[in-house]
Protein backbone atom coordinates (compact mmCIF):
# COMPACT_ATOMS: atom_id res chain seq x y z
CA UNK A 1 0.00 0.00 0.00
CA UNK A 2 1.39 3.49 -1.08
CA UNK A 3 2.61 5.60 2.09
CA UNK A 4 4.16 8.03 -0.17
CA UNK A 5 2.59 9.80 -3.18
CA UNK A 6 3.41 12.50 -5.48
CA UNK A 7 0.51 13.58 -8.00
CA UNK A 8 1.59 15.71 -11.01
CA UNK A 9 3.97 17.60 -8.91
CA UNK A 10 5.56 20.57 -10.41
CA UNK A 11 7.78 22.62 -8.72
CA UNK A 12 8.99 26.27 -10.13
CA UNK A 13 11.62 28.82 -8.98
CA UNK A 14 11.48 32.29 -9.66
CA UNK A 15 9.63 34.36 -12.64
CA UNK A 16 9.94 35.71 -15.77
CA UNK A 17 13.56 35.28 -17.32
CA UNK A 18 14.65 33.89 -13.79
CA UNK A 19 12.23 31.45 -13.81
CA UNK A 20 13.32 27.81 -13.18
CA UNK A 21 11.48 25.01 -13.55
CA UNK A 22 13.05 22.19 -10.78
CA UNK A 23 10.22 19.78 -11.29
CA UNK A 24 7.97 19.29 -13.98
CA UNK A 25 5.06 16.85 -13.57
CA UNK A 26 6.20 14.16 -11.82
CA UNK A 27 4.28 11.28 -9.94
CA UNK A 28 5.52 8.78 -7.90
CA UNK A 29 4.29 6.04 -5.77
CA UNK A 30 6.16 4.35 -2.82
CA UNK A 31 4.64 1.56 -0.48
CA UNK A 32 5.54 1.17 3.15
CA UNK A 33 8.63 -1.10 3.52
CA UNK A 34 9.86 -0.34 -0.02
CA UNK A 35 12.95 1.90 -0.84
CA UNK A 36 13.28 3.82 -3.99
CA UNK A 37 16.23 5.31 -5.45
CA UNK A 38 16.14 8.50 -7.27
CA UNK A 39 19.14 8.98 -9.60
CA UNK A 40 19.98 11.86 -11.63
CA UNK A 41 22.88 14.58 -12.60
CA UNK A 42 23.29 17.86 -10.34
CA UNK A 43 20.20 20.04 -11.08
CA UNK A 44 18.41 17.47 -12.43
CA UNK A 45 15.95 17.84 -9.51
CA UNK A 46 16.21 14.97 -7.21
CA UNK A 47 16.77 17.03 -3.80
CA UNK A 48 13.61 18.92 -4.66
CA UNK A 49 11.72 16.06 -4.69
CA UNK A 50 12.77 15.25 -1.55
CA UNK A 51 11.97 18.35 0.05
CA UNK A 52 8.55 18.11 -1.40
CA UNK A 53 8.18 14.73 -0.29
CA UNK A 54 9.10 15.46 3.26
CA UNK A 55 7.15 18.97 3.52
CA UNK A 56 9.63 21.05 3.74
CA UNK A 57 8.63 23.32 0.39
CA UNK A 58 5.40 23.33 -1.30
CA UNK A 59 4.92 22.16 -4.96
CA UNK A 60 3.53 24.91 -7.15
CA UNK A 61 1.04 22.39 -8.71
CA UNK A 62 0.44 18.77 -7.94
CA UNK A 63 -0.27 17.28 -4.74
CA UNK A 64 1.91 15.23 -2.15
CA UNK A 65 0.05 12.62 0.01
CA UNK A 66 1.50 10.70 3.32
CA UNK A 67 -0.65 7.88 4.48
CA UNK A 68 -3.24 9.22 2.60
CA UNK A 69 -3.64 12.01 3.64
CA UNK A 70 -2.99 15.40 1.61
CA UNK A 71 -0.19 17.79 2.29
CA UNK A 72 -2.27 20.59 0.89
CA UNK A 73 -5.28 20.35 3.40
CA UNK A 74 -3.15 19.82 6.93
CA UNK A 75 -2.49 23.26 8.95
CA UNK A 76 0.58 24.70 9.50
CA UNK A 77 0.87 22.74 12.99
CA UNK A 78 -0.10 19.36 11.45
CA UNK A 79 2.46 19.60 8.83
CA UNK A 80 4.92 20.80 11.46
CA UNK A 81 3.62 17.30 13.90
CA UNK A 82 4.29 15.33 10.84
CA UNK A 83 7.53 16.06 10.30
CA UNK A 84 8.00 15.55 14.11
CA UNK A 85 6.47 11.92 14.44
CA UNK A 86 6.38 10.29 10.67
CA UNK A 87 8.81 11.15 8.58
CA UNK A 88 12.75 10.79 9.49
CA UNK A 89 15.33 12.79 7.45
CA UNK A 90 18.89 12.03 6.29
CA UNK A 91 21.32 14.17 5.07
CA UNK A 92 24.90 13.98 3.43
CA UNK A 93 26.48 16.13 6.15
CA UNK A 94 24.65 14.16 9.29
CA UNK A 95 23.21 17.74 10.22
CA UNK A 96 23.67 16.44 14.10
CA UNK A 97 23.59 19.26 17.00
CA UNK A 98 27.18 19.82 18.01
CA UNK A 99 26.47 19.93 21.85
CA UNK A 100 24.39 16.81 22.20
CA UNK A 101 25.47 13.64 22.52
CA UNK A 102 24.88 10.59 20.26
CA UNK A 103 21.93 9.53 22.62
CA UNK A 104 20.26 12.77 22.78
CA UNK A 105 20.61 13.85 19.53
CA UNK A 106 18.18 10.81 18.45
CA UNK A 107 15.99 11.42 21.90
CA UNK A 108 15.59 15.48 21.04
CA UNK A 109 12.79 15.19 18.19
CA UNK A 110 10.72 13.04 20.52
CA UNK A 111 11.23 14.90 23.78
CA UNK A 112 10.25 18.02 21.42
CA UNK A 113 7.37 16.00 20.66
CA UNK A 114 6.10 15.99 24.39
CA UNK A 115 7.44 12.02 25.15
CA UNK A 116 8.42 11.97 28.55
CA UNK A 117 12.27 12.37 29.11
CA UNK A 118 12.58 8.97 30.09
CA UNK A 119 10.65 6.86 27.40
CA UNK A 120 12.56 9.27 24.68
CA UNK A 121 15.71 7.99 25.97
CA UNK A 122 14.69 4.57 25.78
CA UNK A 123 13.64 4.52 22.25
CA UNK A 124 16.65 6.64 21.15
CA UNK A 125 18.91 4.08 22.78
CA UNK A 126 16.26 0.81 21.11
CA UNK A 127 17.64 3.25 17.82
CA UNK A 128 21.29 3.45 18.52
CA UNK A 129 21.14 -0.30 19.05
CA UNK A 130 19.54 -1.82 16.06
CA UNK A 131 22.48 0.63 13.99
CA UNK A 132 24.84 -1.30 16.18
CA UNK A 133 26.23 1.93 17.81
CA UNK A 134 24.76 1.86 20.93
CA UNK A 135 28.28 1.83 22.58
CA UNK A 136 29.03 5.30 21.65
CA UNK A 137 25.65 6.52 23.13
CA UNK A 138 27.57 9.18 25.24
CA UNK A 139 29.85 10.43 22.81
CA UNK A 140 29.25 13.27 21.29
CA UNK A 141 29.10 13.92 17.23
CA UNK A 142 32.79 15.28 17.09
CA UNK A 143 34.44 12.26 18.86
CA UNK A 144 32.67 10.40 16.23
CA UNK A 145 33.69 9.11 13.03
CA UNK A 146 32.01 9.77 9.64
CA UNK A 147 30.33 6.37 9.45
CA UNK A 148 29.26 6.63 13.33
CA UNK A 149 27.93 9.90 13.04
CA UNK A 150 25.42 8.75 9.98
CA UNK A 151 24.22 6.07 11.85
CA UNK A 152 22.74 7.92 14.18
CA UNK A 153 21.45 10.21 11.90
CA UNK A 154 19.34 7.22 10.97
CA UNK A 155 18.75 6.52 14.19
CA UNK A 156 17.44 9.50 14.83
CA UNK A 157 15.40 9.24 11.33
CA UNK A 158 14.15 6.27 12.31
CA UNK A 159 13.16 6.53 16.14
CA UNK A 160 9.30 6.22 17.58
CA UNK A 161 6.77 5.99 15.11
CA UNK A 162 8.22 7.34 11.86
CA UNK A 163 7.24 5.55 8.55
CA UNK A 164 9.31 7.92 6.09
CA UNK A 165 12.72 7.89 5.69
CA UNK A 166 13.84 11.05 3.36
CA UNK A 167 17.68 10.66 2.33
CA UNK A 168 19.47 13.26 0.65
CA UNK A 169 23.08 11.46 -0.28
CA UNK A 170 23.49 9.75 2.88
CA UNK A 171 26.78 8.34 1.88
CA UNK A 172 28.11 11.13 -0.13
CA UNK A 173 31.03 12.07 2.71
CA UNK A 174 31.87 8.51 3.26
CA UNK A 175 33.78 5.70 2.07
CA UNK A 176 32.20 3.01 0.39
CA UNK A 177 32.39 0.12 3.68
CA UNK A 178 30.37 3.03 5.16
CA UNK A 179 28.04 3.74 2.33
CA UNK A 180 27.16 0.43 2.11
CA UNK A 181 26.45 -0.23 5.94
CA UNK A 182 24.32 2.92 5.42
CA UNK A 183 22.18 1.76 2.79
CA UNK A 184 22.02 -2.06 4.65
CA UNK A 185 21.13 -0.16 7.44
CA UNK A 186 18.00 1.87 5.95
CA UNK A 187 17.03 -1.63 4.12
CA UNK A 188 16.71 -2.98 7.16
CA UNK A 189 14.48 -0.20 8.23
CA UNK A 190 12.42 -0.78 5.42
CA UNK A 191 12.09 -4.86 6.06
CA UNK A 192 10.66 -3.41 9.45
CA UNK A 193 7.66 -1.52 7.01
CA UNK A 194 9.39 2.07 6.49
CA UNK A 195 8.85 3.67 3.19
CA UNK A 196 12.53 5.18 1.96
CA UNK A 197 13.13 7.25 -0.54
CA UNK A 198 16.78 7.76 -1.29
CA UNK A 199 18.74 10.29 -3.40
CA UNK A 200 21.76 9.22 -4.76
CA UNK A 201 23.90 9.58 -7.85
CA UNK A 202 25.86 6.77 -6.81
CA UNK A 203 24.93 3.26 -8.86
CA UNK A 204 26.54 1.37 -6.08
CA UNK A 205 23.88 3.12 -3.53
CA UNK A 206 20.89 3.10 -5.79
CA UNK A 207 21.17 -0.35 -6.72
CA UNK A 208 20.14 -1.26 -3.02
CA UNK A 209 16.56 -0.29 -3.70
CA UNK A 210 13.45 -2.15 -4.61
CA UNK A 211 13.35 0.88 -7.34
CA UNK A 212 15.35 3.17 -9.00
CA UNK A 213 13.58 6.43 -10.69
CA UNK A 214 15.70 8.32 -12.78
CA UNK A 215 15.34 12.06 -13.24
CA UNK A 216 16.70 14.56 -15.72
CA UNK A 217 15.53 18.31 -16.36
CA UNK A 218 13.21 17.52 -13.47
CA UNK A 219 11.18 14.74 -15.46
CA UNK A 220 10.97 10.84 -14.66
CA UNK A 221 12.43 9.42 -17.51
CA UNK A 222 12.88 6.30 -16.84
CA UNK A 223 12.52 3.15 -14.42
CA UNK A 224 14.30 -0.15 -13.07
CA UNK A 225 11.66 -2.97 -13.60
CA UNK A 226 12.23 -5.41 -10.49
CA UNK A 227 15.05 -7.60 -11.19
CA UNK A 228 14.71 -11.21 -11.99
CA UNK A 229 16.11 -13.46 -9.88
CA UNK A 230 19.81 -13.17 -9.31
CA UNK A 231 20.45 -16.83 -9.89
CA UNK A 232 20.10 -15.53 -13.75
CA UNK A 233 23.79 -13.61 -13.24
CA UNK A 234 25.37 -17.58 -12.55
CA UNK A 235 26.32 -18.81 -16.42
CA UNK A 236 28.78 -21.17 -16.73
CA UNK A 237 32.31 -19.93 -17.80
CA UNK A 238 33.13 -20.28 -21.76
CA UNK A 239 36.17 -22.34 -22.07
CA UNK A 240 39.27 -20.54 -21.91
CA UNK B 1 39.32 -15.14 -17.65
CA UNK B 2 42.28 -17.31 -17.43
CA UNK B 3 40.58 -21.15 -15.89
CA UNK B 4 44.69 -22.56 -16.70
CA UNK B 5 46.09 -20.01 -14.30
CA UNK B 6 43.37 -20.53 -12.09
CA UNK B 7 44.34 -24.10 -12.02
CA UNK B 8 47.69 -23.64 -11.62
CA UNK B 9 47.30 -21.65 -8.20
CA UNK B 10 44.98 -24.61 -6.98
CA UNK B 11 47.52 -27.16 -7.88
CA UNK B 12 50.42 -24.78 -5.69
CA UNK B 13 48.78 -25.93 -2.91
CA UNK B 14 49.58 -29.71 -3.32
CA UNK B 15 48.42 -32.75 -6.05
CA UNK B 16 44.72 -32.70 -6.73
CA UNK B 17 42.33 -34.59 -8.34
CA UNK B 18 40.62 -33.07 -11.35
CA UNK B 19 36.92 -33.56 -10.26
CA UNK B 20 38.52 -31.69 -6.43
CA UNK B 21 39.94 -28.45 -9.15
CA UNK B 22 36.98 -28.41 -10.55
CA UNK B 23 35.10 -28.25 -6.60
CA UNK B 24 37.54 -25.74 -5.74
CA UNK B 25 37.58 -23.59 -8.12
CA UNK B 26 33.77 -23.13 -7.87
CA UNK B 27 34.02 -22.59 -4.22
CA UNK B 28 37.10 -20.23 -4.89
CA UNK B 29 35.06 -17.75 -7.19
CA UNK B 30 31.69 -17.95 -4.47
CA UNK B 31 30.28 -20.83 -6.73
CA UNK B 32 29.65 -17.77 -9.49
CA UNK B 33 31.53 -18.95 -11.81
CA UNK B 34 30.51 -22.78 -12.69
CA UNK B 35 32.65 -24.63 -14.53
CA UNK B 36 32.20 -28.00 -16.44
CA UNK B 37 33.90 -31.16 -16.19
CA UNK B 38 35.09 -30.95 -19.55
CA UNK B 39 36.55 -27.41 -19.28
CA UNK B 40 38.40 -29.33 -16.61
CA UNK B 41 39.94 -32.06 -17.96
CA UNK B 42 40.65 -30.44 -21.23
CA UNK B 43 42.56 -27.48 -19.59
CA UNK B 44 44.11 -30.36 -17.67
CA UNK B 45 44.95 -32.50 -20.52
CA UNK B 46 46.58 -28.72 -22.56
CA UNK B 47 48.47 -28.20 -19.13
CA UNK B 48 49.87 -32.08 -19.19
CA UNK B 49 51.09 -31.06 -23.12
CA UNK B 50 52.56 -28.30 -21.86
CA UNK B 51 54.65 -29.41 -19.23
CA UNK B 52 53.12 -27.08 -16.80
CA UNK B 53 51.72 -30.41 -15.22
CA UNK B 54 52.00 -33.81 -14.63
CA UNK B 55 49.66 -36.95 -13.53
CA UNK B 56 50.05 -40.02 -11.86
CA UNK B 57 50.49 -42.57 -14.28
CA UNK B 58 48.98 -45.16 -12.19
CA UNK B 59 45.72 -44.26 -12.94
CA UNK B 60 43.84 -44.14 -16.26
CA UNK B 61 42.33 -40.69 -17.31
CA UNK B 62 39.40 -39.86 -15.18
CA UNK B 63 38.23 -39.11 -11.31
CA UNK B 64 41.40 -41.08 -10.22
CA UNK B 65 44.27 -38.92 -12.11
CA UNK B 66 45.96 -37.14 -9.32
CA UNK B 67 47.66 -33.88 -11.00
CA UNK B 68 50.75 -31.78 -9.47
CA UNK B 69 52.34 -28.65 -10.52
CA UNK B 70 55.97 -28.77 -12.16
CA UNK B 71 58.50 -26.25 -12.17
CA UNK B 72 57.67 -24.83 -15.33
CA UNK B 73 53.77 -24.68 -14.26
CA UNK B 74 55.21 -22.63 -10.82
CA UNK B 75 57.25 -20.20 -12.87
CA UNK B 76 54.33 -20.16 -14.97
CA UNK B 77 52.00 -19.05 -12.41
CA UNK B 78 54.21 -16.66 -11.02
CA UNK B 79 55.32 -15.34 -14.35
CA UNK B 80 50.87 -14.86 -14.31
CA UNK B 81 50.75 -13.30 -11.04
CA UNK B 82 53.59 -10.70 -11.74
CA UNK B 83 52.61 -9.40 -14.85
CA UNK B 84 49.75 -6.80 -15.10
CA UNK B 85 46.53 -7.81 -17.01
CA UNK B 86 46.90 -6.04 -20.55
CA UNK B 87 44.62 -2.57 -19.99
CA UNK B 88 47.10 -0.44 -21.63
CA UNK B 89 44.64 -0.03 -24.90
CA UNK B 90 41.24 0.41 -25.30
CA UNK B 91 39.30 -2.53 -25.54
CA UNK B 92 36.92 -2.40 -28.72
CA UNK B 93 33.98 -1.75 -26.41
CA UNK B 94 30.51 -2.43 -28.31
CA UNK B 95 28.55 0.18 -25.93
CA UNK B 96 31.52 2.79 -27.24
CA UNK B 97 30.77 1.75 -30.28
CA UNK B 98 26.92 1.92 -30.03
CA UNK B 99 27.14 5.45 -28.47
CA UNK B 100 29.48 7.28 -31.11
CA UNK B 101 27.41 5.47 -33.67
CA UNK B 102 23.90 6.56 -32.27
CA UNK B 103 25.35 10.13 -32.77
CA UNK B 104 25.48 9.80 -36.78
CA UNK B 105 22.40 8.08 -37.27
CA UNK B 106 19.21 10.32 -38.48
CA UNK B 107 16.13 10.11 -36.37
CA UNK B 108 18.05 8.55 -33.03
CA UNK B 109 18.70 10.04 -29.80
CA UNK B 110 21.74 9.31 -28.70
CA UNK B 111 20.54 10.50 -24.85
CA UNK B 112 17.84 7.05 -25.81
CA UNK B 113 20.65 5.02 -26.47
CA UNK B 114 22.40 6.35 -22.75
CA UNK B 115 19.52 5.88 -20.63
CA UNK B 116 18.29 2.46 -22.32
CA UNK B 117 22.11 0.97 -20.85
CA UNK B 118 22.29 3.28 -17.98
CA UNK B 119 18.33 1.05 -16.80
CA UNK B 120 20.38 -2.39 -17.95
CA UNK B 121 23.05 -1.77 -16.06
CA UNK B 122 21.40 -0.54 -12.27
CA UNK B 123 19.06 -3.55 -13.01
CA UNK B 124 22.27 -5.60 -13.18
CA UNK B 125 23.64 -4.07 -10.58
CA UNK B 126 20.47 -4.57 -8.35
CA UNK B 127 20.67 -8.23 -9.01
CA UNK B 128 24.54 -8.53 -8.10
CA UNK B 129 23.80 -6.72 -4.54
CA UNK B 130 20.66 -8.87 -3.72
CA UNK B 131 23.04 -11.32 -3.47
CA UNK B 132 25.21 -9.47 -1.11
CA UNK B 133 22.28 -8.66 1.09
CA UNK B 134 22.16 -11.47 3.08
CA UNK B 135 25.86 -11.61 3.80
CA UNK B 136 25.26 -14.49 6.67
CA UNK B 137 25.61 -16.77 3.90
CA UNK B 138 28.73 -14.91 2.22
CA UNK B 139 32.06 -15.92 1.73
CA UNK B 140 35.09 -13.68 0.98
CA UNK B 141 36.08 -15.37 -2.47
CA UNK B 142 31.72 -14.46 -3.60
CA UNK B 143 32.05 -11.22 -1.45
CA UNK B 144 35.38 -10.13 -4.07
CA UNK B 145 33.72 -11.37 -6.85
CA UNK B 146 30.13 -9.82 -6.24
CA UNK B 147 32.43 -6.60 -5.30
CA UNK B 148 34.33 -6.76 -9.24
CA UNK B 149 31.23 -7.34 -10.87
CA UNK B 150 29.23 -4.11 -9.36
CA UNK B 151 32.46 -1.84 -9.80
CA UNK B 152 32.99 -3.39 -13.26
CA UNK B 153 29.03 -2.26 -13.99
CA UNK B 154 29.56 1.12 -12.00
CA UNK B 155 32.57 2.37 -14.07
CA UNK B 156 30.66 1.71 -17.26
CA UNK B 157 27.61 3.78 -16.08
CA UNK B 158 29.45 6.10 -15.29
CA UNK B 159 31.16 6.49 -18.49
CA UNK B 160 27.59 7.26 -19.59
CA UNK B 161 27.31 9.69 -17.01
CA UNK B 162 30.46 11.51 -18.27
CA UNK B 163 29.34 11.22 -22.05
CA UNK B 164 25.94 12.50 -21.54
CA UNK B 165 27.38 15.40 -19.52
CA UNK B 166 29.69 16.18 -22.29
CA UNK B 167 27.14 15.76 -25.35
CA UNK B 168 24.98 18.20 -23.34
CA UNK B 169 27.86 20.71 -23.09
CA UNK B 170 28.56 19.91 -26.80
CA UNK B 171 25.33 21.40 -28.12
CA UNK B 172 25.11 24.20 -25.49
CA UNK B 173 29.14 25.29 -26.73
CA UNK B 174 30.17 26.28 -30.17
CA UNK B 175 32.43 24.37 -32.14
CA UNK B 176 35.80 24.22 -31.49
CA UNK B 177 38.30 25.98 -34.38
CA UNK B 178 39.66 23.32 -35.98
CA UNK B 179 42.81 25.39 -36.73
CA UNK B 180 43.35 24.38 -33.38
CA UNK B 181 46.71 21.92 -33.07
CA UNK B 182 45.88 18.12 -32.82
CA UNK B 183 47.36 16.05 -30.68
CA UNK B 184 45.25 13.17 -30.73
CA UNK B 185 47.85 9.92 -30.32
CA UNK B 186 46.67 6.70 -32.07
CA UNK B 187 45.56 4.74 -30.19
CA UNK B 188 44.63 0.30 -30.97
CA UNK B 189 41.78 -1.73 -29.90
CA UNK B 190 42.38 -4.87 -28.11
CA UNK B 191 40.56 -7.30 -29.65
Amino acid sequence: MSFLELRNVSKSYGEGSTLVKALLEVSLSVDRGSLVAVMGPSGSGKSTLLTIAGSLEEPTSGEVLIDTQSLAKMSHNEKARLRRRTIGYVFQDFNLLAGLSALENVSLPLELDDLAPKRARALAMAALENVGIAERAGHFPDELSGGERQRVAIARAVVGERRLLLADEPSGALDSANGEAVMKMIRGACKQGIAAVVVTHDAHLASWADRVIFLKDGRIVDQTVPPPSPESLLAPLPSS
Amino acid sequence: MSIRHALLALLSQGPKYGFQLRQEFEQGTGDVWPLNVGQVYSTLQRLEHSGHIESDDSADDGPQKVFHLTEEGKSELHRWLSTPTDMASPPRDELVIKVLSALRVPGVDVNDVIQLHRRYLVELMQQWTHLKDDEAEFDLAFALVVDAELSRLDSVIRWLDQAEGRLKRAEAEPAVSSNAPRFRRRLVARR
